[in-house]
């Protein structure tokens, strides 16, 4: 089997591997570079807890190819905890409690990071639909949804 | 401090039990312990954590068949391919277990008895090596005719799912009944049940049928296991029940000479349970193969098609109702058949069956009443716990029947289910009495907010409105020994760990624990860490299951904090010669009713002691120990009335409404406003409960409105995963939903609490149903109510209305 060497900068420091044609990103990040916060819930890109930004684009990592990350710049919730509007939106998330078993928050948080940083008044409708593709099953989504709805609002 | 002070403020800190008790810190809503760490990704989850370049990952072999023998296992093409170090089959794990039935084994060893079951495993150096090891494992099977609808299971002609029954071994308040497929029947009597329908002025019977569910919890199952080479297994699983998967797993491994000593389970945060995680299902695999390479770790990860046909399913039940009433509304007669479709292996679904037959009456007074509850084994994946607990699964039956009762006698349903709403004192179907509870609160207060009687149109003309209001209630199912510990230690700087096994599962435990003590030792909530249980450190906790914790782990909290309260006041009193009975804790620091100048910081004695007039030094370390145990339960009554035991240590009641928008073409329905209102006892943190109240609703919901388990006729579930088994995103939210608290005290709770985590779910099933009879007038007597049933009902009911015209 043909390995790759790939380059790419993670959470702003560049890192370089070699990899299988077949790695998935995902398991790169968490089995290879020791990156916990994007998770394994459904292998096939349904439940959105792994969850990263690719060239400040959310992508769901289990879809995507290791190899596709070459020359590329990812982001994850390890590194997005800097960033003015992850803390915002964290702070938020907390005050409201938003999350309870807290497997979906590093998703959620990225794809609302993502939202905020493209539009900071977004409408309600806008605020679905950016969370739309991560799944949560305790909350009911009514403390998300008001958190990122507050994060907005308070600049 | 002066006197009338003292008295405007009785027992602060103290909580000297004068007066009503002042609280601090119980009932508000302190922000989660947990929370920046989840926020912040730097929660760990067991498929979180780092074993090294030496970790093993496994892979199963899964039975295609729903019912066959193994005639043979081919091992040998699997063991050659590099990287694969064992591969291990039933042979070598040939013991029952199970958690109140020994009915399943590690591997399948002789027969399969559903589509999914493993049958071998393979251990590789690598995960992509284990699963092609476990393709080039050849099982040869010769296939038996399967068994999949419960009522046909009772046909004496059906084949039997466990021939060997008659010798399982299983707790004494199950009765199998051994050459059929009755696993369990719970019967319970009460009353002259003809009596009962003969004083009825309307009887009414009919069936309902609830399918199979699965709780998808985000997080996977996952497991560790190492098998040391000093004789100890340690397991990293993700568990709501550490302890009882530790009791499970010495049991399954009784023939290795493993004690319980030698188990440790670690469970570290987990991602999302509803039940799934609560007892063991494939973590005895990774319990196994630990056992079969000593020496390494072996991760067994599950795939999101595995969670769905191999762990546990919420069981189906096909229910038969048949109920007598008054023309005033009184209840005089029910009689409940619930014919459960458990599964393959049913050693905790059993118990689901069971708690369902002792409380089938709903949340109602019936004076004479019949239940049978039955748990029959059949050819599909193995039925377990889900939130709710069979509750759900009876209420959606009951409380639909209950309204077109209240229908065709012309009666209010909502003064129908108030005239019989069940009160502190009233006989429950197995003859204790019921506990003090709000439910007559919940009532009025969830039909004022949906303005209950009140119809409403929609502005366009092709949808209609229903609203509809039910009651729920229930019980932690629990052994009746059931019991909960804490161990509680100062630090040197007054902080305080708390040692626990009842588990973080989202719920909030470990805030809610950390209040309790705080409020107990005036320690603020940021000084208490209260961490996930590692069975070896962490004291006995039976499970994180049943709504329980909150009571009993939250009991044994309080009784911990009071110990070490005491051994401080105890302390203070032989050094400083204060009267114990005049001392009280304010701030971190001990005060004195008599002497408002005294005061010691708790910081200066708790660890190092306290310096007496000598110089020597008394006291030492703080700690405080607590536990808990329903000391008036029992589990034991007569197995053809089910009278003469105290099964269920108290109720949790509530009631819930809703305001529904119904499509009249398409059947499209919109939850407009969604009501529930439970009686928590005491909310020690209102916006916890809030939480259950709305994540709940929406996970029940989605049972009714989205969620559907499609097996095709050979047993093979055909929708395992999230394209196509449809749970809400944030799309399906309903537009409001309105939690309301209620606070009738559970005199044995702490602060008078009682559980709240399942009952948020249990009625959503039948105030969809209800509401869409209400709004568009067909009635869906099969879950889900999805559009599509709607809307063939509603065509249906037109074509036979034509047709009638003709």
């Amino acid at each position: 089997m043909k390995l790759h060497n790939i380059q790419f900068k993670l959470n702003g420091e560049k890192v370089s591997l070699t990899v299988e044609p077949s790695d998935v990103l995902l398991d790169v990040l968490r089995g290879k570079l020791g990156i916990k916060s994007p998770k394994v819930g459904c292998d096939r890109g349904d439940c959105g807890t792994c969850t990263v930004l690719m060239n400040g684009k959310t992508i769901r990592s289990c879809l995507a190819l290791a190899v596709e990350a070459d020359g590329s710049e990812i982001v994850t919730l390890e590194g997005a905890n800097t960033r003015k509007w992850t803390q915002r939106l964290q702070k938020k998330f907390h005050e409201k409690n938003a999350f309870q078993c807290g497997f979906c928050a590093p998703g959620i948080i990225l794809s609302a990071t993502e939202l905020l940083e493209k539009d900071p008044r977004p409408t309600k409708h806008d605020i679905k639909e950016a969370i739309a593709g991560n799944l949560c099953r305790c909350t009911g989504y009514e403390p998300i949804v008001e958190a990122i709805e507050e994060a907005a609002r308070e600049k | 401090m002066d006197l009338q002070k003292i008295i405007a403020k009785p027992g602060k800190g103290a909580k000297s039990g004068k007066g009503v008790e002042e609280l601090d810190v119980v009932g508000k809503s302190v922000l989660r312990v947990d929370g920046w760490e989840k926020i912040k990704g730097a929660a760990k989850y067991t498929d979180d954590l780092e074993f090294g370049p030496g970790l093993l990952y496994a892979a199963v072999v899964e039975s295609p068949l729903a019912h066959a023998k193994i005639k043979s296992i081919d091992v040998s093409k699997a063991e050659k391919l590099p990287g694969v170090v064992k591969v291990v089959t039933g042979r070598s794990f040939t013991h029952k277990f199970g958690l109140y039935m020994t009915d399943r084994y590690v591997f399948a060893t002789d027969t399969v008895r559903f589509v999914g079951e493993q049958v071998a495993a393979v251990v590789a150096t690598d995960p992509k090596t284990a699963l092609r090891g476990a393709a080039l494992v050849a099982v040869e099977y010769e296939e038996l005719t399967p068994v999949f609808d419960p009522v046909k299971a009772l046909d004496k002609k059906s084949p039997l799912v466990h021939p060997d029954l008659k010798s399982y071994r299983h707790v004494p308040w199950f009765f199998p009944q051994p050459g059929t497929n009755i696993a369990h029947w719970r019967k319970t009597r009460k009353g002259d049940l003809a009596k009962g329908f003969k004083e009825a002025d309307l009887v009414m019977e009919d069936t309902y049928c609830v399918p199979r569910y699965a709780h998808c919890a985000i997080e996977p199952h996952s497991v560790i296991g190492l098998y040391d080479d000093s004789g100890r297994l340690t397991m990293w699983t993700a568990s709501q029940s550490p302890f009882t998967q530790r009791n499970v797993f010495a049991q399954a491994l009784e023939p290795f000479g493993i004690s319980h000593k030698d188990v440790r389970v670690i469970s570290t945060y987990i991602g999302g349970g509803f039940g799934g995680k609560a007892g063991v299902s494939m973590e005895i695999i990774g319990a196994a193969l630990a056992m079969s390479v000593p020496g390494r770790p072996i991760k067994v990860l599950w795939s999101r098609a595995q969670e769905f046909y191999n762990t546990y399913q919420r069981q189906g039940v096909t229910a038969k109702v048949k109920m007598g009433v008054k023309k005033d509304g009184r209840i005089t007669a029910l009689d409940f058949k619930l014919y459960w479709d458990a599964g393959a292996y049913v050693e905790y679904g059993a118990n689901v069956v069971n708690a369902a037959g002792l409380s089938a009456s709903g949340p109602y007074r019936v004076d004479n009443l019949s239940i049978d509850s039955m748990c029959i084994y059949t050819n599909l994946p193995p039925g377990g716990p889900y939130r709710g607990f069979g509750y759900s699964e009876f209420l959606f039956g009951l409380e639909s029947h209950i309204t077109r009762m209240a229908e065709k006698l012309g009666v209010d349903s909502v003064a129908f289910r108030k005239r019989n709403a069940i009160r502190e004192g009233d006989t429950l179907p197995y003859g204790a009495h019921m506990n003090p509870n709000g439910i007559r609160e919940a009532i009025e207060k969830v039909e004022k907010e949906i303005k209950w009687g009140v119809k409403e149109r929609s502005k366009d003309p092709k949808k209609a409105i229903g609203k509809s209001l039910v009651c729920f209630w229930k019980s932690p199912a629990m052994p009746p020994n059931a019991s909960s510990s804490a161990f509680l230690k100062f630090n040197e700087d007054a902080s305080i760990n708390i040692l626990v096994s009842g588990m973080e599962i989202g719920q909030g435990l470990l805030t809610v624990m950390a209040q309790i003590a705080s409020e107990v030792l005036s320690v603020p909530v940021a000084k208490i860490r209260v961490e996930t249980p590692d069975t070896d450190r962490n004291p006995y906790e039976w499970q994180t299951v049943g709504s329980h914790v909150t009571w009993g782990c939250g009991n044994a909290v309080k009784r911990a904090a009071i110990e070490a309260r005491e051994k401080i006041f105890g302390l203070v009193q032989r050094v400083h010669c204060l009267d114990k009975s005049t001392l009280y804790l304010e701030d971190e620091k001990v005060k004195c009713r008599t002497r408002p100048e005294f005061e010691l910081r708790l910081r200066d004695f708790v660890i190092n002691g306290i310096q007496a007039d000598d110089h020597t030094f008394k006291g030492g370390p703080i700690m405080g120990t607590g536990m808990f145990m329903p000391e008036f339960a029992s589990a034991i009554s007569d197995p053809e009335t089910g009278q003469g035991g105290h099964p269920n240590v108290h109720y949790t009641t509530g009631s819930a409404g809703i305001i529904l928008e119904v499509d009249r073409e398409t059947g499209k329905m919109k939850i407009k406003k969604a009501v529930l209102a439970v009686d928590c006892g005491k909310a020690i943190n209102p916006d916890l409960v809030r939480g259950q109240i709305v994540g709940g609703l929406l996970q029940g919901f989605a049972t009714v409105l989205y969620e559907d388990m499609r097996f095709n006729e050979k047993g093979r579930l055909l929708n395992p995963n999230f394209s196509d088994y449809k749970i809400p995103t944030v799309m399906d939210m309903p537009e409001k939903v309105v939690p309301i608290i209620i606070e009738v005290a559970q005199p044995d709770g702490p602060y008078g609490a009682r559980g709240v985590g399942e009952h948020t779910m249990i009625p959503a099933a039948p105030l969809i149903a209800n509401a869409v009879a209400d709004a568009v007038g067909v009635r869906i007597q099969s879950m889900p109510v999805t559009k599509e049933k709607v809307a063939l009902a509603m065509l249906n009911r037109r074509k036979s209305q034509v047709r009638g015209r003709r």
